[in-house]
């Protein structure tokens, strides 16, 4: 089925009416809102949760909101959550077991399917969301809790009306502009009056829905608008990943000084792989009653900053927080592509803004090529 | 002239294999011919280091008596391999005792004779220098693993 | 939904195991033999290992230390170092416990035809060394010179006593085995187990050398061995790292671009070997 460049205008009652179609559907509709003075992912119901009128401002080590001087509902880029809290839990129990006598019980955890409707999914997140695909469910093993979360999975993307203060999607390759993975894709062309949507139809699902909502046919001036949005956006980039071939460069420059550089900022708490979407690494956790007699085991999101990751028999392999920052940072752009057959970063730059001390991985790759003729491995 | 028995020992051990023509006269000039029973003992700790033991056949050990606890092995050395490093530097003395524990036939040097012709012919002492200084480094690094303890109880 | 598939079993939820044999080999060494419940004991290769879980306590990864030929249950050997390992060790006949596996890559079998196998432990090692050791002496005939190596610490340490008496005693077989720091008794080699290399006859063309034990044991014996010309492709050695999942998906043990639950824990050393010289990867 051809889906081809299907476009249509909706405004803002038809965004609200696509909330409504989605839930009628049986979806979940998760969509950013503003809380705790951030811009995070949560369940909405209608257009008044989305964070109309707000904007954010990022820089490394640096966030905050702010009132925009209009009424867009998508004024902003990303905040301190990204979709893999929905799609791979920060708690996930696996199995519980219970003593019968002598006998033990097992109980797997049964993978509980989701529908979840994703609003306003930025083109680096659907790149997030298909390199853990990739992780999940591409690999020998697959894990059964993301698959059932995610499956069923509807999104509306959102082409970014600007770019924020730590984005480099465009250096990338990872966006603005959302090219695959989604069933609608949304660009607010701002400063047209009344709030209107070009809207992009990417799936059967998506053109279904689509169908059944109050809208307009899309005209040439609608579409060269939405484009030269998203040009706006690329040529804004708050940050820019040099372009080198950061395997080669990295796995190259494993003794570079520059990880003792790093070493002194980085507190190694950990907050980067925290945010970062598609981070994915997980401990397990065994509890039990005072008994015994029934346990359980938990997975939970865990982070290679720990001083306990790596920990085997008399110590951790890495236990300075150079060599886990540099575990992190090597593994997130070099030896992802061994691994999965692609970089492991989007480029959405929240890794920049969380750090507290503003470490920006950009420039951490900009300082070993530059400094490339010292410290070669 | 005639290949002796002693030549041909010498030159087959390990230890010198590919020495120069040259220089195999002169060392067999130091070499002897010696057995040892089981339990008998090479040499003892502070006696003069006056030999380089090359073991034919047979193993040996190396140990140190400590008070209380009798005579501690730490290293068995066999068939092929040498004996022997303290003869080169003074004070010339053993720093452990070496027991035989299987009957063993070594070719047994003189360390002053030995001495004398390398300090005579740097070259053949240069050589000498380059066959025993690999085996030290072996030594050296086994001793270092033992001292690791890698299999050891880890810390609490 | 009609026609429901069964869905395949989640690879992180353990069968039910019960012990059925239970053997100290050293202070702090026990063998298990296990019984999964419900279902046989899955085949597995040497080398490979099961994640075992001490309910209410943990999981750990433990190599299968039995005869992938032999019926029955699945055979363990472990060490007590830590909180997980120590509750293993302390079931008895008839307890429970959850298994999940067989995983990872285990030793190359199929490259062992015509060779000259040096088979080198040191300490625990020698446990996930034990199934290979069980087929190279079934399947005699298919390799050239067989040695076994071994080291410990001490010979309390020594694991399999009559089992490596029974390998001495073979004629196609050379076993040597040596002790770091000797006892009163002790009339055997003392030194590393590096020391036993020059006992045996070493044909670089020839020789494919399986090393298991601390990673330092198998540094120093890759060194030894390199200085007698073996090339690294013909060296194989089994790496350790923490493991949540054993299947590739925790991270946990990744070793630079591999993970050692599914890209090992066996590598051939020229894989490795740049890997191995950095500190803290």
């Amino acid at each position: 089925m051809d889906i081809g460049r299907e476009q249509a205008i909706l405004t803002v009652a038809g965004v609200e009416a696509l909330l409504a179609a989605l839930r009628e559907r049986q979806y979940r509709v998760v969509g950013p809102t503003v809380r705790d003075q951030a811009i995070v992912y949560d369940d909405i119901e209608t257009v008044d949760d989305l964070p109309r009128g707000w904007t954010d401002e990022q820089d490394g080590g640096h966030y905050r909101l702010s009132r925009r001087d209009d009424d867009a509902l998508f004024g902003y880029v990303v905040g301190p959550h990204s979709w893999k809290r929905f799609l791979h839990p920060p708690r996930q129990r696996l199995w519980r077991s219970k003593r019968d006598g002598d006998d033990v019980q097992v109980t797997a955890e049964e993978a509980r399917p989701e529908r979840f409707a994703f609003i306003g999914v930025r083109a680096c997140e659907l790149n997030a969301i298909s390199i853990q695909d990739r992780v999940f469910l591409g690999g020998p093993f697959v894990d059964p809790h993301y698959r059932a979360r995610r499956e069923d999975a509807f999104f509306v993307a959102v082409n970014c009306g600007q770019a924020g203060g730590t984005c480099f999607c465009a250096s990338m390759n990872t966006g603005p502009k959302a090219e695959a993975g989604y069933d609608l894709a949304l660009t607010e062309l701002i400063g047209e009056g009344e709030g209107r949507f070009l809207v992009e139809v990417g799936s059967e699902a998506g053109r279904e829905v689509l169908e059944s909502l109050p809208h307009q046919t899309a005209a040439a001036a609608d579409t060269n608008a939405a484009d030269e949005i998203v040009a706006r956006t690329t040529a804004s980039m708050g940050r820019e990943m040099p372009d080198v071939d950061l395997h080669e460069l990295l796995l190259g420059n494993l003794e570079h000084p520059r990880w003792d550089d790093v070493a002194e900022r980085c507190l190694t708490c950990g907050n980067c792989t925290m945010v970062c979407p598609t981070c994915f690494c997980t401990a397990t956790e065994d509890t039990s009653d005072l008994t015994g007699a029934e346990t359980s085991r938990e997975r939970r999101w865990d982070s290679c900053f720990t001083m306990d990751f790596s920990y085997i028999h008399g110590g951790s392999v890495r236990q300075s927080g150079r060599s886990r920052y540099r575990q992190w940072m090597t593994h997130k752009l070099a030896t992802w592509f061994d691994q999965f057959g692609s970089s492991g970063c989007v480029g959405c730059g929240r890794c920049i803004t969380w750090c507290p001390v503003g470490i920006d991985i950009t420039e951490e790759v900009r300082a070993i090529r530059g400094g490339q003729s010292e410290g070669r491995t | 002239m005639a290949v002796t028995g002693l030549e041909r020992i010498v030159r087959e051990h390990p230890f010198f294999a590919g020495l120069d023509e040259a220089f195999v006269e002169l060392v067999v000039g130091c070499a002897k011919n010696v057995r040892f029973e089981p339990g008998a003992y090479l040499c003892r700790e502070g006696s003069p280091a006056d030999q380089l033991y090359l073991i034919r056949e047979g193993r040996v050990v190396l140990e140190i008596a400590a008070p209380g606890r009798g005579a501690i092995v730490f290293q068995t050395v066999g068939a092929g391999e040498i004996v022997g490093i303290s003869w080169l530097f003074p004070p010339y003395r053993w720093n452990y005792d070496v027991r035989a524990v299987e009957r063993v036939r070594a070719i047994s040097m003189d360390a002053t004779c030995l001495r004398d012709k390398c300090e005579a012919d740097h070259t053949l002492g240069y050589d000498v220098m380059k066959r025993l200084v690999p085996i030290l480094m072996q030594r050296l690094q086994a001793t270092r693993l033992q001292i690791l303890d890698v299999y050891g109880k880890p810390a609490a | 939904m009609s026609g429901v598939q069964p869905a395949p079993p989640d690879p992180m939820v353990p069968q039910v195991a019960r012990v059925r044999r239970r053997r100290q080999d050293a202070p702090d060494v026990f063998t298990l033999e296990l019984e999964p419940e419900g279902a046989a004991a899955a085949a597995f290769a040497p080398g490979q290992f099961n994640m075992l879980t001490a309910f209410g306590v943990g999981e750990s990864a433990i190599s299968m230390s039995g005869d992938p030929a032999r019926k029955g249950g699945v055979i363990h050997t472990i060490r007590a170092v830590g909180s997980v390992s120590r509750a293993l060790t302390e079931l008895r006949r008839g307890d429970r416990l959850g298994l999940r596996g067989p995983f990872g890559v285990g030793w190359p079998m199929a490259d062992l035809d015509g060779k000259d196998v040096i088979v080198m432990a040191g300490g625990i090692g020698l446990a996930p060394l034990r199934p290979v050791i069980y087929r190279l002496l079934a399947e005699r005939d298919r390799f050239a010179e067989v040695a076994i190596l071994y080291g410990t610490r001490s010979p309390a340490d020594m694991l399999f006593r009559s089992e490596l008496e029974g390998w001495r005693q073979r004629l196609d077989v050379t076993l040597e085995v040596t002790v770091d720091h000797a006892s009163e008794g002790w009339h055997g080699h003392v030194g590393v187990v590096t020391t036993l290399l020059p006992r045996i006859r070493v044909d670089p063309e020839k020789v494919v050398a399986l090393l298991c034990g601390p990673e330092i044991m198998m540094r120093f014996a890759v060194q030894a061995l390199t200085s007698m010309g073996v090339p690294a492709e013909s060296i194989y050695v089994s790496m350790e790292r923490n493991m949540k999942c054993a299947i590739g998906l925790c991270g946990h043990c990744q070793f630079s671009p591999v993970f050692v639950c599914k890209d090992g824990p066996v590598f051939r050393y020229d894989r490795v070997r740049y890997l191995l010289a950095l500190k803290e990867l």
